[in-house]
C-alpha cells in the first residue's frame, strides 16, 4: 500500500480549474520533488493534502495509507501524519511557541488514542530537537514566529517536523526568502529526518534546494498536471533547459 | 472559582444552548408582591430589620427614582422594561434558624456546590473533597459569601477573618451591627442621585457584601462572593461596599451565574470602594450571567455602577473584569483618583457571541497631584454581537503630572458582528501625559488553519489564539480564578467559528 495516492485529482480555486486531473504516488521512505513555473499548481496541490479551506475538489480522490484523506478534517489529517511546513509560516502574538507545540502535540497524541506528553519528557524532546536546529531556548518562550527571521520561521517548521514525527512531509518552497546558511541548516534538519517510515515531499522552483536534500524522484508540474518524472538528474536537465519546453507539452 | 467542566460536548448542535449553569433550583421561595410601590420598599426594608435611618434612605431614593428617566444613550437595544412586572425581592424560605452552614437548605448548598463554589470550610483547609466535576481545589482559603437571589445564604471564614479585624458579611447584617461605619460610607461614592438604575438599586437593594479592613491589617485571605439569580421575573439589586482603611489591602472577588429562561431578568448592581491612605483594593469579577439563547431571547440585563474612589495618599484601586455572559452588559468600573500619587487600574476582557451586546469601560478621574491610571481592554466580538468600549480619562485643571496609560484593543471573529471604541480624553492641566492606543483585528483564517494543520480542532485554535489575544489581562486575575477564566473564554466561544 502506498503511502500518498493522488489519484486524476481536479481542484477548482474560486472560478479557476487549478489542477487538471493530477497523478502521483509516493511510498514510505521515498523523496520527491515537485517543480514548476508559477501558477503550475503546486501549492494548490500542497493545500488540498492538507485541507486548507477554499478549494474545491471536483474531481479524482487521494488516499492517505488506503483511507480517503479528503473526507478528514485538516486536524484529523495531522494526526494521521501529514505535515505541511508552509510557505509563509504565520505569527501568532501572545502564544508561547513551547505553548504551541505541547498543544498541538498533545492534541495530536489524543486523536490517536495515546496519553499526553509528560511535561518533562515533552521538554526534554524540544531541548533535544531545538539543539540540533541551532535554536535558542529564549525564542521558544516567544510567540509563534513573532519577531523570527525568514531563516529562523523555516527552521521552526522543521523543529515542528521534528516533534510531531509526521509520515508525510509536504515541504512548500522551504528555500523561499532564506541565504544559503540558512538553507543549509534547514536541509540538514529535514534530512535528519529520513527514515524508511517517512516520505517527502519537497516542492520548489529551483534545483538548488535538491542539492541539500537530494530526491529520489523529480515531477515537473504544468497548468495544473504532471507532466513529466523522473529521477533527481530530471532537476538538472530543468535547470539547464528550463520550463519551457514542459509548458508546451501541457 | 466557577465550576470546572470535566468534558465540553464538542457536537456543535443548531439550537442548543452551552450554558451550563442554566438550571434551575426547585425551592420555595417567599417575594414581595409584584411591582415596584412605596411598600414594596418599606416591605424589603422590613424583611432585613433595618432600622428607620435606612429605611429614609431607601425612601429618598424610591422618590427621586421616580422623577428620573431611563437612560438611553448606550450602544445597546432592549425592549422596554416594566419595573412593575418584577419582583423586588425573594428569599429562600428557611426551614428554620440557621446556625450553621449545615442547616442551610440542602438544595441550596447543592446549587452552590454544582457551581463548584465552596461552602464548606473544611473542604477548603483540606483541599480533599473538591465539589462534583471540580478540580481539588488550592490549599489557599477564600472566604465565600454565597448570595441567592436577594438574600446572602453563608459567609465562611468569619471567625478568622473576625481574629484579623477584618468585617467580611452581607450588607444587610452590617447595617445591623456597623451602622456606623456603613452610614459614614454608603453612598458617598456612587450618590443615590447618581443615575437611573443606582437610584433604583438605592431604593430596592437587597444584599450584597459589606467589607471593612482596620489601618495596617492585610487581609488575610481573598474574599469573595457568589451572586446567583434563581427566582423567575425578580430583579437583582445587590450593593456592595468595601472599605480599606489606611495602609489596608483586600482582593476580593465577585462571581455570578443564573438560570436559563426565557424571560430578561435585570441585574442592576452598585458597588463602592473606598481606600485610604497607602490602602489597597483588588476587586475581580468573573461574570458569567445568562447570555440568552443562540436566537437572543432571554438572558440578563446587567446595568451595574461601580466605582472606587481613591481618597488616600498613596491609595490604589485596580478592576479586573471578565465579562462573558449576560444579554446586555453595561457598565464602567471607574476611578475617581483624588489622593495624590494614587493610581486607578481596569483590566478587562469582554466576550460577546450570539446576539450579547457590551457597553463597557472606565472611567479614571485624575483630581489629586501625580495621579497614574492604566487601562487594557480587550474586546471580543463573535456571532452577531456589538461590542463597545466606552472610556473616560480626564484630568481636572489642578491635577498636575497626571499619567494614563490605554490600551484598548478589538478582536472580531467572524464578520457579522462589531466592535467600536468610544474614548473620551480631557486633560484640563497642561502637565497630564496621556497616551491611547487602540487595535481591532479579524483572527485571521491563515492563522486558524496553521494551528488546524497542526493537529488542533479548530475551537482550540481560535481558544489559543484568543488566550494569546487576553493574556495581559488574565495576568490580573487571582491565579486560581485565572485559569477559570480561561476556560469560560473558550466555552464562550464555542460555536463562535464555521
Amino acid at each position: 500500500m502506498s503511502l500518498l495516492e493522488v489519484k486524476n485529482l481536479q481542484v477548482r480555486v474560486e472560478d479557476r480549474e487549478i489542477l487538471h486531473g493530477l497523478s502521483l504516488t509516493v511510498n514510505e521512505g521515498e523523496v520527491h520533488a515537485i517543480m514548476g513555473p508559477n501558477g503550475s499548481g503546486k501549492s494548490t496541490l500542497s493545500h488540498v493534502i492538507a485541507g486548507k479551506p477554499g478549494y474545491e475538489v471536483t474531481g479524482g480522490e487521494i488516499l492517505f495509507k488506503g483511507e480517503d484523506l479528503l473526507a478528514m478534517a485538516p486536524d484529523e489529517r495531522a494526526a494521521k501524519g501529514v505535515f505541511l511546513a508552509f510557505q509563509y509560516p504565520v505569527e501568532i502574538p501572545g502564544v508561547a511557541t513551547m505553548t504551541f507545540l505541547r498543544t498541538a502535540l498533545n492534541a495530536q497524541r489524543k486523536s490517536r488514542g495515546e496519553g499526553e506528553f509528560s511535561t518533562p519528557d515533552f521538554l526534554k524532546k524540544v531541548r533535544e530537537v531545538a539543539k540540533r536546529l541551532n535554536i535558542p531556548q529564549d525564542m521558544l518562550k516567544r510567540g509563534v514566529n513573532v519577531g523570527f527571521s525568514g531563516g529562523e520561521k523555516k527552521r521552526n517548521e522543521v523543529l515542528q517536523m521534528a516533534l510531531f514525527e509526521p509520515s508525510l512531509c509536504i515541504l512548500d518552497e522551504m528555500d523561499s526568502g532564506l541565504d544559503i546558511d540558512a538553507l543549509r541548516v534547514a536541509a540538514d534538519g529535514v534530512n535528519a529526518l529520513r527514515s524508511p517510515g517517512r516520505a517527502m515531499v519537497v516542492i520548489t522552483h529551483y534545483q538548488r534546494l535538491l542539492n541539500y536534500i537530494v530526491p529520489d524522484f523529480v515531477h515537473v508540474m504544468s497548468k495544473g498536471k504532471v507532466v513529466k518524472s523522473g529521477g533527481k538528474e530530471l532537476a538538472l536537465e530543468l535547470e539547464a533547459s528550463g520550463y519551457a519546453q514542459f509548458e508546451d507539452a501541457a | 472559582m466557577a465550576a470546572v467542566q470535566e468534558t465540553v460536548d464538542r457536537v456543535r448542535q443548531i439550537d442548543v444552548d452551552q450554558y451550563r449553569y442554566g438550571f434551575e433550583t426547585l425551592i420555595e421561595s417567599e417575594k414581595a408582591p409584584k411591582g415596584l410601590s412605596e411598600d414594596t420598599v418599606r416591605f424589603i426594608s422590613a424583611k432585613k430589620n433595618e432600622p428607620a435611618w435606612m429605611l429614609e434612605w431607601r425612601l429618598e431614593a424610591y422618590r427621586r427614582w421616580l422623577t428620573m428617566t431611563e437612560p438611553t444613550w448606550a450602544r445597546v437595544n432592549y425592549p422596554k422594561i416594566d419595573y412593575q412586572d418584577l419582583y423586588y425581592y425573594s428569599a429562600p424560605k428557611p426551614k428554620k434558624q440557621l446556625s450553621s452552614i449545615d442547616e442551610i437548605d440542602p438544595e441550596i448548598l447543592k446549587t452552590y456546590e454544582k457551581l463548584g463554589i465552596p461552602l464548606r470550610e473544611v473542604a477548603m483547609l483540606e483541599g480533599v473533597q473538591p465539589p462534583p466535576g471540580g478540580e481539588p481545589s488550592a490549599s489557599r482559603k477564600i472566604a465565600v459569601d454565597a448570595v441567592f437571589d436577594s438574600v446572602s445564604v453563608a459567609t465562611t471564614f468569619q471567625k478568622e477573618l473576625k481574629q484579623a479585624g477584618v468585617i467580611f458579611m452581607p450588607i444587610s447584617e452590617a447595617i445591623r451591627e456597623h451602622p456606623e461605619l456603613v452610614k459614614k460610607y454608603l453612598g458617598t461614592v456612587v450618590p443615590t442621585s447618581d443615575n437611573y438604575f443606582a437610584t433604583l438599586n438605592s431604593a430596592v437593594f437587597s444584599d450584597g457584601s459589606f467589607v471593612y479592613v482596620p489601618p495596617g491589617v492585610r487581609c488575610p485571605m481573598e474574599l469573595s462572593t457568589y451572586f446567583r439569580i434563581n427566582e423567575r421575573n425578580t430583579g437583582q439589586f445587590e450593593r456592595t461596599l468595601i472599605i480599606a482603611d489606611k495602609g489596608a489591602y483586600v482582593s476580593y472577588l465577585e462571581g455570578c451565574t443564573a438560570p436559563q429562561r426565557d424571560e430578561n431578568q435585570l441585574h442592576a448592581a452598585v458597588v463602592e470602594l473606598v481606600t485610604l491612605d497607602d490602602a489597597e483594593i483588588k476587586y475581580s469579577t468573573v461574570q458569567n450571567w445568562y447570555p440568552g439563547n443562540s436566537e437572543g431571547k432571554g438572558g440578563i440585563y446587567n446595568f451595574v455602577t461601580k466605582r472606587g474612589d481613591c481618597r488616600g495618599v498613596n491609595s490604589k484601586i485596580s478592576w479586573t473584569q471578565v465579562e462573558t455572559g449576560s444579554a446586555i452588559t453595561w457598565k464602567y468600573p471607574s476611578c475617581i483618583l483624588r489622593g495624590d500619587n494614587s493610581r486607578g487600574e481596569f483590566y478587562s476582557i469582554a466576550i460577546s457571541n450570539g446576539h450579547q451586546q457590551v457597553d463597557s469601560g472606565t472611567k479614571m478621574i485624575h483630581l489629586g497631584k501625580n495621579t497614574t491610571s492604566r487601562i487594557i481592554s480587550k474586546g471580543i466580538a463573535a456571532g452577531v454581537s456589538q461590542n463597545t468600549y466606552r472610556g473616560l480619562v480626564t484630568a481636572h485643571r489642578k491635577a498636575t503630572g497626571a499619567r494614563n496609560f490605554t490600551a484598548c484593543d478589538s478582536l472580531l471573529i467572524g464578520d457579522k458582528c462589531g466592535a467600536h471604541t468610544v474614548p473620551y480624553v480631557e486633560a484640563k492641566n497642561s502637565s497630564a501625559l496621556f497616551e491611547h492606543e487602540a487595535t481591532t483585528s479579524k483572527i485571521s483564517e491563515d492563522v486558524l488553519f496553521y494551528c488546524v494543520q497542526r493537529g488542533l480542532s479548530q475551537e482550540e485554535a481560535v481558544g489559543l489564539v484568543v488566550n494569546g489575544f487576553v493574556k495581559d489581562v488574565l495576568q490580573q486575575l487571582p491565579m486560581e480564578f485565572a485559569v477559570e477564566a480561561q476556560k469560560l473564554i473558550s466555552i464562550s466561544l464555542e460555536g463562535s467559528v464555521g
